[in-house]
């Protein structure tokens, strides 16, 4: 599996894209597999605060649940309408259309404690 | 092998026409002869069907099930024992069926007998002081003795009580039943060998503990050896120990909850008590408690006065109050009842015996075929796990469950608990042949070297079935949004068989 | 050896030899201190012809089962069809699970399918879920979906809902920390819904027909808990008049449910009866226990699953929508083909003649002197009568007769001593109407006939 060299990643395999004070926020092709068809997708309004660690939403698969945990604190500025009406797309393209939320970073935004593509594909490969 | 109609059997909105149907009243007249017609609603969208079209309908959906019956069933949890047809026989006599549950107390003494005498007798079996009947299910059982505990703390002046300890093998109604009441479930792990981490359950008492909710045997088929001290520590941080009867077919006359130190529990009279499962339910899940919790038991209990006559009991001031609309589920204690008057304590403990015989024979007979994780003897069910099957051919339990339909069996409980990868649980019962479980093991073992040969032939599993592997992902995501749910008429025509 | 298990003494050692343990008991040992000790205090265990005659004798001491009844309150004695019991307790259905596998359980899964296609039809809402217990705790789950649709934890119940109903409310109230409003009656036996009662709840529940048998003005209830921004809750303790009322859609209900024991289950002395739960697309996922949605299978044949497992129990655990596993699938079933068997105009025909049997018999009471009808409103098949004497006093007279004279209303509205609640259904004949007026006129002789 490889992982994008432009964002960083969790270990709860969410991955994120900061451009300036916005940060585009997805689950990783990873996460897509291990939970398998994904039905529903769970997401904040926007305008909703997020703190870095905590749950934003919930993807869920027919056999599984999952939550989504915020890399990064700021304010939901958008969320992905397409995903929400054919939560398939998070099966298909991880990485791209199936983005969850896009968010206007605060406070301590700084990416410390994320890791980088060869970091995350090797702890993938740990597990 | 049967072949199964493509197209299945057409839904009962799809068939039928109007004015079909049987005469079961003479005619009274209309509705609006009675009332207002701005009371009324205007159609009633509903097919009618001649009793023969009903009759072929349903009987070739029958024809699509698995059921005990009709097939070996070791659907591990869910202990799905042979239903003695006496029960049945019982729970259709008229006195039965016909009896108003607002019937004064003096037109009920058989039924009230039976149900004081269920009480008394179950409060025998498990070691408790007293039995509520009134719960449905196993999981309406938990929610009930979660409000018990609740007003009990509250009661003492520990309301500040709040965490429920839940050991991670436990089934999904416990943690789901503790947050009902505001609890906030703590997941305790299980040791390498499948047993609840006593030192990790430890360092979670606190003076917030509430309850403690273990099931023994646990869901790995395994006996909680240090039950005894679990329970002591719990009472020692003050909290209580609830038994999720689940697995009691295991210890029925071999052992009691109340004497392993249990203050709380409930029982599935439809898994221990051969109740039939009805495809998903009536079950009952009688609550049980010790001497200090009995007096929160949802009322009325069944009382017996000083001249022998028996009578529903109102008044018991601390009681949580009823968690259903009436008593209990009443036909389904009498098919128990009859259960137990034919077997008496021996023949309980002897079918607890057999259960454990079964399991642990099967387990033997598959050791070399899966792989089994715990090392110990099991009880009533055990674990195997196709993790190893999987790195090495890419066959997954699902798979071998599958495979298991096409040859007549069901397929044993899958991906449950979660602390085994690849997991299948195995519960065969007492009621089941050793020509049963030798043909069983001999399926599964064939389905195992085929995964070995020829894998990918494993994923295409069943063929026989009256429908092949189903699109589960497109159900879920039409679900969601309401479509998908229900027969939905054509879009020109409101009504089935277009009235 | 023992009951229904199968094995000789052969088999237990031949698969105790496989297994490497020395005899059935140490095999099945339990840690020490922990073996059974006690004398246990049941009966030694009964031939099966014997069982057969005591239960028998059990069944036959209930000589209430026996008698005319005009009781209903929640438990209403119908016609059951016996192609009900004949075709929905086949093997195939009774002694299968919760269909998991939906290979092996296509059966269960369409009749539980057609099941929420006949309870969505019949509320006239979009869907509806596999069944729950009983009306009682429907309505438990019902006020849950409100709380977790409007965040609120308040709740209006009008004292026209079932009294054990409202029982079973209070005692989840107390545990889940709900407040609980009673909306009081008025003359006319209707809920009084105002403004301020409804500030600030999540939901209002109204029983219609409600529990004096009248039938509530549920669309001026609806709107006004839409103004104070809870949701309609439409509760039915007597399915049979959805085949005529206005339905709870209709209405303006967001939520109806209740109990539908009256298709084709017995009184049963409470139980097993079927609880159902239906509701607009808007609150799908907000639906407790089972749902089956259609799909193909991989050769693109109908075929029906379980689904959105998502919100349950097994798959959620504490974040389940509801710790619900077991529905009620077999009586649901029993509805089915009820539902099935009597078709939409069997269905009408039964709901008139109850509409038609309920009126004789008001109108043979209300003949007596001293009897009234003690509400306005219109009603379906019960109907509160006023006594000229206490409630309580006829109908233990009319026991030792032979007649359950039907429910007196201060068993659960402490003052309501001269009020009894009646039932009739297409069960109860004209001369059973008739030979009860009779019995009232010899009972209260002042009450003769004028």
């Amino acid at each position: 599996m490889s992982q994008p060299a432009d964002r960083f990643y969790t270990k709860e395999h969410e991955w994120v894209k900061i451009e300036g004070q916005t940060a585009t926020v997805g689950i990783t092709d990873y996460a897509q597999s291990s939970l398998g068809d994904i039905v529903y997708v769970e997401l904040p309004a926007p305008g909703a605060a997020l703190e870095r660690g905590k749950p934003l939403g919930v993807v869920e698969s027919v056999k599984a649940v999952s939550d989504i945990y915020a890399p990064l604190p700021g304010t939901v500025a958008e969320v992905n309408a397409a995903v929400e009406d054919d939560p398939a797309l998070v099966n298909r393209d991880p990485f791209g259309e199936g983005w969850l939320i896009k968010v206007s970073l605060t406070g301590d935004a700084s990416p410390d404690g994320l890791l980088d593509a060869a970091a995350y594909a090797e702890f993938v490969r740990s597990l | 092998m049967r072949q199964w109609p493509k197209e299945g059997v057409p839904l009962l909105f799809e068939q039928g026409a109007p004015g079909r149907g049987s005469r079961f009243v003479e005619d009274a007249g209309r509705p609006e002869d009675f009332l207002d017609p701005a009371l009324l609603r205007r159609r009633l969208p509903l097919p009618d069907l001649a009793e023969p079209e009903v009759a072929r309908h349903f009987t070739r959906l029958s024809q699509r099930n698995f059921s005990v019956d009709g097939n070996f069933y070791p659907l591990g949890s869910c202990t799905m024992k042979y239903n003695p047809k006496l029960n049945e026989a019982a729970a259709a006599y008229e006195g039965f069926t016909e009896l108003h549950p607002f019937a004064p107390d003096a037109g009920a003494q058989g039924a009230l007998h039976l149900l004081w005498d269920m009480q008394r007798w179950l409060s025998e079996l498990f070691g408790m002081a007293e039995f509520s009947l009134m719960p449905a299910a196993g999981a309406h059982g938990e929610i009930t003795a979660m409000l018990m505990a609740k007003k009990y703390f509250a009661q003492i002046g520990q309301p500040e009580r709040h965490v429920c300890l839940v050991p991670d093998t436990a089934h999904g109604t416990n943690p789901a039943s503790a947050a009902m009441v505001g609890y906030r479930v703590v997941a305790i792990p299980s040791t390498r060998r499948g047993r609840t981490d006593v030192g990790a359950l430890r360092a979670r008492l606190d003076g917030a503990t509430a309850v403690c909710m273990m099931t023994n045997p646990n869901t790995l088929g395994l006996f909680e050896d240090d039950i005894v001290d679990i329970t002591r520590a719990v009472h020692d941080a003050g909290g209580l120990m609830y038994y999720d009867g689940a697995n009691a077919n295991a210890i029925v006359g071999l052992t009691r909850p109340g004497d392993m130190g249990f203050d709380l529990l409930h029982l599935n009279l439809h898994k221990t008590f051969s109740v039939p499962h009805g495809g998903g339910g009536p079950g009952s899940g009688p609550v049980g408690a010790s001497e200090r919790l009995a007096r929160y038991l949802p009322q009325p209990l069944v009382t017996r006065r000083g001249d022998g006559g028996f009578a529903l009991e109102w008044d018991r001031p601390d009681s949580i109050g009823p968690v259903r609309a009436f008593w209990s589920h009443f036909l389904a204690i009498v098919r128990a009842y009859a259960y137990i008057i034919v077997h008496g304590v021996e023949g309980l403990q002897a079918n607890s015996r057999l259960a454990v015989l079964n399991a642990n024979y099967v387990r033997a007979r598959l050791k070399g075929v899966l792989s089994v994780p715990y090392e110990d003897l099991c009880r009533h069910e055990f674990v195997c796990s196709a993790e190893d099957l999987k790195r090495a051919t890419g066959v997954r339990a699902l798979d071998l469950a599958k495979g298991l339909l096409d040859a007549g069996i069901h397929a044993p409980t899958m991906y449950w608990p979660h602390v085994v990868p690849e997991c299948l649980m195995i519960e065969p019962t007492e009621t089941e042949t050793k020509e049963t479980l030798d043909e069983f093991v001999r399926v599964l073992s064939s389905l195992v070297a085929r995964a070995r040969e020829d894998p990918s032939a494993l994923a295409a599993l069943p063929l026989h079935t009256p429908v092949r592997r189903v699109d589960e992902a497109q159900a879920g995501r039409l679900a969601n949004k309401g479509i998908g749910l229900r027969w939905e008429p054509p879009a020109a025509d409101a009504s089935p068989n277009g009235t | 050896m023992s009951g229904y298990a199968p094995h000789t003494e052969r088999d237990i050692q031949a698969m105790l030899e496989v297994i490497g343990a020395p005899s059935l008991e140490a095999l099945s040992s339990v840690p020490d201190g922990l073996e059974l000790r006690a004398h246990l205090d049941l009966p030694p265990p009964m031939p099966e012809s014997q069982a057969f005659a005591h239960l028998r004798r059990l069944a036959e001491a209930n000589q209430a089962a026996r008698m005319t009844s005009f009781l209903g309150a929640g438990a209403y004695r119908h016609y059951r069809p016996p192609a009900v019991s004949w075709f929905a307790t086949r093997s195939e259905f009774l002694t299968a699970y919760t269909p998991y596998q939906a290979e092996a359980s296509q059966g269960t899964l369409q009749a539980i399918y057609e099941w929420q296609t006949y309870i969505s039809l019949l509320t006239g809402m979009d869907v509806s879920n596999a069944s729950l217990y009983d009306g009682a705790t429907a309505l438990v789950e019902g006020v849950i979906m409100a709380l977790h649709a409007t965040g609120k934890r308040r709740v209006a119940v009008s004292l026209g809902v079932h009294p054990m109903y409202r029982a079973v409310l209070a005692t989840y109230a107390a545990g889940m920390g709900l407040e609980v409003r009673e909306l009081p009656m008025d003359e006319r036996g209707l809920t009084v819904c105002e403004e301020q009662a409804l500030d600030g709840v999540s939901c209002l529940a109204i029983q219609s027909p409600n529990f004096f048998g009248c039938i509530e003005d549920v669309p001026t209830a609806a709107r006004a808990v839409h103004a104070a921004g809870g949701l309609c809750i439409a509760v039915t303790a007597e399915a049979l008049a959805l085949a005529v009322l206005q339905t709870p859609r209709e209405a303006g209900a967001d939520i109806a449910l209740g109990e539908a024991q009256s298709f084709g289950l017995p009184v049963g002395y409470g139980g097993p009866y079927v609880g159902f739960i239906a509701t607009t697309r808007e609150h799908v996922r907000r639906l407790p226990g089972r749902l089956v949605g259609e799909t193909r299978d991989v050769d693109g044949r109908r075929a029906f699953v379980l689904t959105l497992q998502g919100r349950e129990q097994h798959i959620r655990r504490e974040l389940a929508t509801s710790n619900i596993c077991t529905n009620q699938a077999l009586c649901a079933l029993m509805a089915t083909v009820y539902l099935a068997t009597v078709g939409s105009h069997g269905l009408q025909a039964i709901a008139a003649t109850n509409l038609e049997r309920a009126r004789r018999l008001r109108d043979a009471l209300c003949a007596l002197e001293g009897f009234s009808q003690t509400f306005a409103a219109p009603f379906f098949n019960e109907v509160c009568i006023r006594t000229p004497v206490a409630a309580e006093r006829l109908a233990a007279r009319f026991y030792e007769k032979g007649i359950l004279a039907g429910l007196p209303l201060s068993r659960f509205y402490p003052g309501r001593d001269n009020d009894l609640l009646v039932c009739a259904t297409e069960l109860t004949s004209p001369e059973d109407i008739a030979r009860f007026a009779r019995a009232v006129a010899a009972e209260v002789p002042h009450a003769a006939v004028a």
